[in-house]
């Protein structure tokens, strides 16, 4: 067995269990934390496959900022009855439930048709997962997205600061 | 497999030797942070264990070891489990990528010092553990179930996150210089006197101030303004819990000392040649020594910045993190990316 397989098997288990935690624990912060451990555990598995700048980047936003703003929600908001949060049986839940069928089919179809026998690495991963060529991608090849998304975020702060700046009469 | 099981086997080794140096660096930083307050007030600080009072930080332990540990019953008993271990555990994962000097030449194999040195993620890989560390803070204080931990927790949290942002920005004028993330490249550069201070000096004021409000030391310890929040949020924290928390604490200021030193003061490098051939044992001891020196001075540094400077209030540290340190940090990525059009 190698070091990446077995690496591979165990960040996988954990991720899936602390995502079955995150959406099945009635605790928000409990929850919450759970899902920090299941981007810690996808940041080791994009690891796996040579994207270090996607993995680091994964903690340092999501981690480390994103969900630091949810922690910090749940606990000031402080929801004490998680009872009266539980959804009862309505025509949302059953649609719900039918499309997560599908996509367990899907899954399954997929998985017998084409079994992965090796994970494969192209040669090229170790340079293309570098801070280095994402870079030089995003300044060249997708500059105009780049900008683009740039100005959205500008915009969005302005919106927050205006919604924030509000005098609440 | 027997190569993974060595490589395996040179990290733990190393991780061991990591963990115990920064484990006795808190030790004694701690006993420095006695002695140094003592001078500065004219007072004589510990003396009675062992000679100088050396032994002291030796007896704070045992003393944190056989306290009871009392848990408030309202308390969220795993998480408060979870939160001293999660701080001292972050405070130490940082050190994985670290260089303590450059490396020894065994039989035509380079051993590094550092567990991980070469990444060319370093630099990020610490940011990243940084903007985690908060959750050590935030959820001791809320699970303690007391309002002033809840207090200390959330302004810990708040002020890290806007301090993040700031010294985030100042790191990428160096990273616009030496065009790495791999702390060990950046250190290289830095060879002679060519240190990133002299050509980054607003970014790197800017860095240590911000890397003060991270480690939560004053002038920027709010979460833990004794006259206010009594203890902050460590306040239900008793024994080796407690202790965990004083020992990140610690670990944190000697991270954040060796952080400035490697970014900003040619880490390991020695500015002159002492005639030693590279990858010798002699020339990494050194280096090691060098390092660990400029280490120390930053940790004095720190230590000497707390027993002068009084504490911000609330909406100061706010404004100085927003209205000052960021735009500045922006202004040095504007000069900086100038000056490399022109120059560079």
């Amino acid at each position: 067995m190698s070091l990446t397989l077995l690496l591979f098997l165990i960040l996988g288990v954990l991720s899936i269990a602390s995502a079955i935690v995150t959406i099945s624990s009635r605790n928000p912060v409990v929850s919450a934390m759970a899902l920090v451990l299941h981007f810690f555990m996808l940041s080791g598995l994009y690891l796996t496959l040579q994207a270090q700048f996607v993995a680091v980047m994964q903690i340092l936003v999501y981690a480390g900022a994103i969900m630091v703003l949810v922690v910090f929600v749940i606990m000031l908001l402080n929801l004490g009855d998680e009872k009266k949060l539980s959804e009862k049986w309505n025509i949302r839940r059953i649609v719900a439930i039918l499309f997560a069928f599908v996509l367990a089919i899907q899954f399954i179809s997929i998985y017998i048709t084409n079994l992965p026998d090796a994970a494969f690495i192209p040669e090229s991963a170790a340079f293309n997962g570098t801070v280095q060529a994402i870079g030089t991608d995003l300044f060249t090849n997708y500059l105009v997205q780049f900008e683009a998304i740039a100005v959205l975020l500008l915009a969005a702060i302005v919106g927050a600061l205006l919604l924030a700046k509000r005098k609440i009469t | 497999m027997p190569e993974i099981g060595w490589i395996l086997v040179e990290a733990g080794v190393k991780a061991v030797f990591i963990v115990i140096l920064i484990l006795s660096a808190a030790a004694v930083s701690v006993y420095a942070e006695r002695r140094v307050s003592a001078i500065i007030q004219l007072r004589l600080g510990p003396n009675r264990v062992g000679p100088f009072g050396l032994l002291q930080p030796i007896a704070d332990v045992f003393k944190l070891f056989w306290k009871e540990d009392v848990v408030p019953k309202a308390a969220d008993m795993g998480f408060h489990r979870l939160a001293p271990v999660i701080s001292l555990g972050i405070a130490i994962a940082v050190y994985a990528v670290i260089p303590f000097a450059h490396y020894i030449e065994i039989g035509g194999t380079k051993y590094y010092f550092g567990i991980a040195p070469n990444v060319n993620i370093g630099l990020l890989y610490i940011l990243a553990m940084t903007s985690v560390s908060v959750y050590g803070i935030t959820l001791a204080g809320w699970s303690s179930n007391n309002k002033y931990s809840l207090f200390g927790g959330l302004r810990s949290s708040a002020q890290m996150i806007s301090y993040e942002l700031s010294m985030g920005l100042s790191l990428i004028g160096v990273l616009m210089i030496t065009g790495t993330l791999s702390l060990n490249e950046i250190v290289l550069q830095q060879s002679g006197w060519g240190w990133n201070v002299f050509v980054q000096p607003l970014g790197f004021i800017i860095f240590l101030v911000s890397s003060f409000a991270e480690t939560n030391r004053t002038p920027f310890d709010l979460p833990e303004a004794e006259p206010e929040l009594v203890g902050g949020f460590n306040t239900e924290y008793s024994g080796m819990k407690f202790g965990m928390f004083f020992l990140a604490e610690y670990a944190n200021m000697a991270t954040a000392s060796a952080f400035i030193v490697l970014v900003y003061f040619g880490g390991w490098q020695i500015p002159f040649d002492i005639g030693l051939g590279a990858g010798s044992i002699a020339l990494a001891l050194v280096q090691f020594a060098w390092f660990l020196a400029k280490v120390i001075f930053f940790i004095l540094f720190f230590i000497w910045v707390r027993w002068t400077v009084p504490r911000f209030r609330y909406d100061q540290l706010m404004n100085l993190g927003w209205k000052v340190l960021l735009p500045l940090a922006i202004l040095n990525i504007v000069i900086t990316g100038v000056w490399i059009m022109i120059f560079g």
